[in-house]
């Protein structure tokens, strides 16, 4: 996490003070109280305070539940998927703050793409938006990509037609 | 923010007593000489140290403030009775027992020691959290030096029954060694009732300073230094002691000990209205550790809301400005779910949604009321994005806490979709 360089920077005031005979200075720590500190960045919170695409889609095309054996967390994906292209997704997440804001930006940043472009959607991408995760809170990142390539196989299962659709051509599998 | 944070983590520490901050000042710039000193700087300070001993001395009835020993924290008084008490009886045995729910600070000190050759019993709790007698017993041998067991739980507050643990040590003529640092200044101790040889507490945790943590040491329990470089402490803990803290620590007891009636009648009863409160107005709560009362710490409040983890909870509750700690899995740095909760057999899934909330003088019945309220809001908006309220919803998965008979458990789900999971990656 980055540290609040703001507050450091106002927090070591040395007032040199002549009247005492002992105490030759005097530092002054000030607690910025007017600074939220908040355990993630900015784009992170934001993300698991305001959420988007929260929620299921009713007719959705693909659906994909997984969870992560090291921590507990279930992710759940929903894809509306039309002429190759995913008009619409939806999460639901049972998961800390980081696995929250990492559906919801995964679910964002894969509305509009192909099916194909989807299948080589990578975790990094969602940290990179999400302006970084502590390192211990990456494997939140994996269950959002494996949740929403879960939903795609989904709907590969239940469309092959389209799976083999030769203008869309194969699924990427890296 | 339109209201001031409730602070509900006095677990975790408290903040120093005006009195008690007054009376460190001089000790940082006046009176601030090395106690080991033989000049009048020095020989000022010793005065004042000998007070502070026999302050933490009357909080926790001990006859002798000789017997009192200044570390640095609670951490480290954990690491010199366990480490120190070891070392001084190898001779004797190499056998030590514990509870399985100590602090890390023991049971990690205990593991190190397992690399040199000693070896260790974990004694068992009870669903309530309270360590079982009949086990204790028996996990005896006659290699047995030291017996760890806490006086209350950090986690679910739960207190042991330390007197007659004192009197099974005796009986053996075995070292009884309780971490007292969640109870102190909270619960009455006494350890020549409790038949206590070691006890270590924490004065932050009671409106005194961090950086000062104390020992108490029976003389007749042997105990070597982990320390070394200096004839500090009796040659028990090399090293400059950290006046300031040790004074402003000293007179925290002192007050402690004499408002404790008043400090825990106050927080009980807002520990029942908090329990209370929140039994009625979130549906699926469960609370670990025993009920409200004798055998529960008067400060402590842990309980797991179910379908939900225990972050996004606190995250919620923070910005909504209530500060609570939690037990779960996902917090920050580690990925376990804490082994207290293990050890009284909590499901895997309530153990993640586990929030522990602990109480301090001066919190109030309005602040309660305005948690209970903000608590209801954040569980209810976490169940409308966790996957597993719909699946509760529709039946394909129950309740733990209150169980329908319908859909099978929590954990058996998730054990499937991690299986999915693992199957994916091996495609």
């Amino acid at each position: 996490m980055d540290l609040p360089v703001d507050r450091f920077a106002e927090a070591h005031i040395l007032i040199w003070d002549k009247t005492s005979p002992i105490s030759f200075h005097r530092s002054e720590t000030k607690m910025n109280n007017n600074k939220e500190y908040t355990l993630y960045n900015e784009k992170v919170m934001d993300h698991f305070m305001n959420p988007r695409n929260m929620g299921d889609l009713p007719s959705a095309d693909g659906v994909g539940e997984v969870g992560a054996a090291a921590c507990g967390d279930i992710m759940k994906i929903s894809l509306k998927i039309e002429d190759g292209r995913i008009k619409d997704a939806r999460f639901k997440t049972f998961g800390c703050g980081s696995a929250i804001a990492s559906s919801s930006m995964a679910t964002e940043l894969i509305k509009g793409r192909t099916v194909e472009e989807a299948m080589s959607f990578s975790n990094q991408e969602v940290v990179d938006a999400l302006g970084g995760l502590p390192p211990v809170k990456i494997h939140c990142s994996v269950l959002a990509e494996e949740a929403l390539k879960a939903a795609l196989e989904d709907y590969v299962k239940k469309h092959p037609e389209a799976a083999s659709a030769p203008a869309k051509g194969e699924p990427a599998k890296a | 923010m339109p209201r001031p944070p409730v602070f509900l983590d006095h677990l975790s520490s408290t903040p120093v007593d005006p009195r008690v901050f007054e009376a460190m000042k001089p000790f940082f710039t006046e009176a601030f000489g090395n106690p080991s000193s033989l000049h009048r700087y020095g020989l000022q300070v010793r005065e004042a140290l000998r007070r502070a001993r026999e302050q933490f001395a009357f909080l926790i009835g001990a006859e002798n403030a000789d017997d009192i020993l200044l570390t640095s924290g609670g951490t480290e008084a954990n690491n010199l009775a366990v480490k120190g008490v070891a070392y001084a009886n190898q001779r004797k045995g190499n056998h030590l027992v514990l509870s399985e729910t100590e602090h890390p600070s023991v049971l990690e000190s205990i593991a190190f020691l397992e690399k040199q050759g000693f070896t260790s019993t974990k004694v068992p709790v009870d669903a309530q959290g309270i360590l079982r007698l009949d086990k204790l017993r028996e996990a005896l041998t006659d290699q047995t030096i030291l017996i760890a067991v806490h006086h209350a739980n950090h986690d679910i507050g739960a207190i042991q029954p330390v007197a007659e643990i004192g009197q099974i040590a005796a009986e053996r003529g075995i070292a009884f060694f309780c971490d007292a640092t969640a109870s102190a200044g909270w619960t009455p101790i006494d350890v020549k009732a409790m038949g206590i040889h070691l006890l270590s507490f924490a004065p932050h945790r009671f409106y005194g300073p961090k950086g000062v943590g104390v020992l108490y040491r029976n003389r007749k329990a042997r105990l070597v230094s982990i320390l070394h470089g200096g004839v500090q402490e009796n040659g028990r803990r090399a090293g400059t002691e950290n006046v300031p803290a040790i004074v402003g620590g000293g007179l925290a007891a002192e007050i402690a000990r004499k408002e404790l009636p008043q400090r825990a009648e106050k927080v009980r009863a807002l520990q029942k209205r908090l329990m209370a409160g929140l039994a009625a107005k979130v549906p699926y709560l469960k609370f670990n550790g025993p009920p409200s009362g004798p055998l529960r710490l008067p400060t402590n409040v842990s309980l797991a809301a179910e379908f939900i983890e225990g972050e996004g909870q606190l995250l919620l509750l923070d910005h909504l400005g209530v500060c609570v700690a939690s037990g779960g899995s996902c917090v920050s740095k580690s990925l376990k779910v804490s082994h207290v909760l293990t050890a009284i057999g909590l499901d895997h899934a309530l153990a993640q949604g586990s929030i522990i909330m602990t109480l301090g003088k001066e919190n109030t019945e309005e602040e309660m009321d305005y948690v209970i309220e903000t608590m209801a809001k954040v569980v209810e908006r976490l169940r409308g994005m966790s996957p597993m309220w719909d699946e509760f919803q529709q039946g394909k998965i129950d309740s733990t806490v209150a169980p329908r008979g319908v859909g099978r458990s929590f954990t058996e789900h998730a054990a499937e979709v991690s299986g999915h999971r693992e199957e994916r990656a091996r495609r």
